[in-house]
């Protein structure tokens, strides 16, 4: 599974700190890093406080890899605006709403809005289409990112993702 | 509150030792920087309401040196949420001062919440961190969490480097030495 694939990518690159805002479709690998003993998750109560985190841990010598949902690229906007002043790596996964089968209309602006904010405020975004591309997106973003000083995205689709339904997300 | 933000800053950063110190943009970043500006003072020029979380990550990632924020109460009021992140996280090693003049100091010196009556260290006592004197929070396990009541005035700049990418690079390399470019 494409998550148990992102988490051995993670562990590969001596990722430490993991912060995130929950997600149904990063429920699997939220729990595989609270697992693994390498790691530290970090739950945040808003996604603007990952790149704190990130920004902090980078700092100290230490990794660390963002996850939210689309809604939360909404919320670290401004603060983008240091990691690309101070140069921060930044590696962020992102679970997409509101593109493919979305039932919420509430989450179809800023999901159509994610990638040209990312881009307005310098983050590199990169879209694997299918589920056996997502992990070599991410081992190439995390390159990107920890030796080239970048900030990167990475967005997961929609329809990989798979869920169609109120009742299908809250039953997870 | 009769104290002077000044006064207060250098106080808490005389004799300082290996002390890690990051610092809300405005007011706190300048004051840090009038105690003396030094490769290990990461003061922030912008993304307002971070400074604490800026902290939590560098005393998770370097467990074993003391981590102090300083920053103000509208910075502070900024990232509330924060304080809640850190209460669960419980860092022993960050210490978070707020100086608060209980005004947005770089704006007009407009009146913030805490001269509304907003409480903020009962805030942070809420979300698990240590109310401490500010005068030994620094001999104190953390998460620590102080505010101090400072006069409202208008006071000379004292400006850090205003580069992002060199207070970040000259922060990393005085930390990690060698280890600054292979992290």
């Amino acid at each position: 599974m494409w998550p148990d694939q992102i988490h051995a990518e993670l562990a590969a690159a001596k990722v430490r700190f993991v912060g995130y805002v929950p997600d149904a479709g990063h429920k699997r690998l939220i729990e595989l890093c609270q697992a693994d003993k390498t790691m530290r998750t970090v739950v945040l109560s808003t996604e603007e406080e990952g790149i704190g985190l990130a920004a902090g841990a980078w700092l100290g010598g230490e990794r660390t890899v963002l996850l939210m949902q689309s809604s939360g690229v909404g919320n670290i906007v401004n603060v983008l605006g240091m990691v690309k002043e101070c140069r921060f790596p930044l590696v962020t996964l992102i679970t997409m709403r509101g593109e493919e089968g979305e039932f919420n209309p509430w989450q179809v602006p800023m999901g159509q809005a994610t990638r040209p904010v990312l881009e307005a405020m310098g983050t590199v975004v990169q879209r694997p289409s299918h589920a056996d591309e997502i992990a070599p997106t991410v081992s190439a973003a995390l390159r990107l990112a920890y030796d080239s000083y970048a900030s990167v995205a990475v967005l997961i689709p929609q329809r990989v993702i798979g869920i169609k339904s109120f009742q299908e997300q809250a039953s997870q | 509150m009769s104290l002077h933000r000044r006064d207060v800053v250098k106080k808490l950063l005389a004799n300082r030792g290996d002390l890690l110190v990051v610092a809300g943009l405005g007011s706190t970043a300048w004051d840090i920087t009038a105690a003396g500006d030094t490769p290990l003072n990461f003061p922030t020029w912008g993304a307002m309401g971070q400074s604490a979380m800026i902290g939590l990550g560098l005393a998770l990632a370097q467990p074993r040196r003391r981590v102090l924020v300083i920053t103000g109460d509208g910075e502070m009021l900024m990232g509330l949420g924060s304080l809640a992140t850190i209460g669960v996280q419980r860092p022993e090693n960050l210490a978070v001062v707020v100086i608060d003049n209980e005004r947005y100091g770089e704006t007009g010196m407009q009146q913030t919440h805490t001269a509304g009556g907003v409480d903020l260290e009962g805030v942070a006592q809420a979300c698990g961190l240590k109310i401490c004197d500010w005068q030994t929070i620094l001999q104190q396990a953390g998460p620590g969490f102080a505010v101090v009541k400072v006069l409202a005035e208008k006071i000379p700049l004292a400006l850090p480097p205003r580069e992002g990418a060199l207070l970040k690079a000259r922060f990393r390399r005085a930390l990690l030495g060698p280890r600054a470019d292979s992290v």
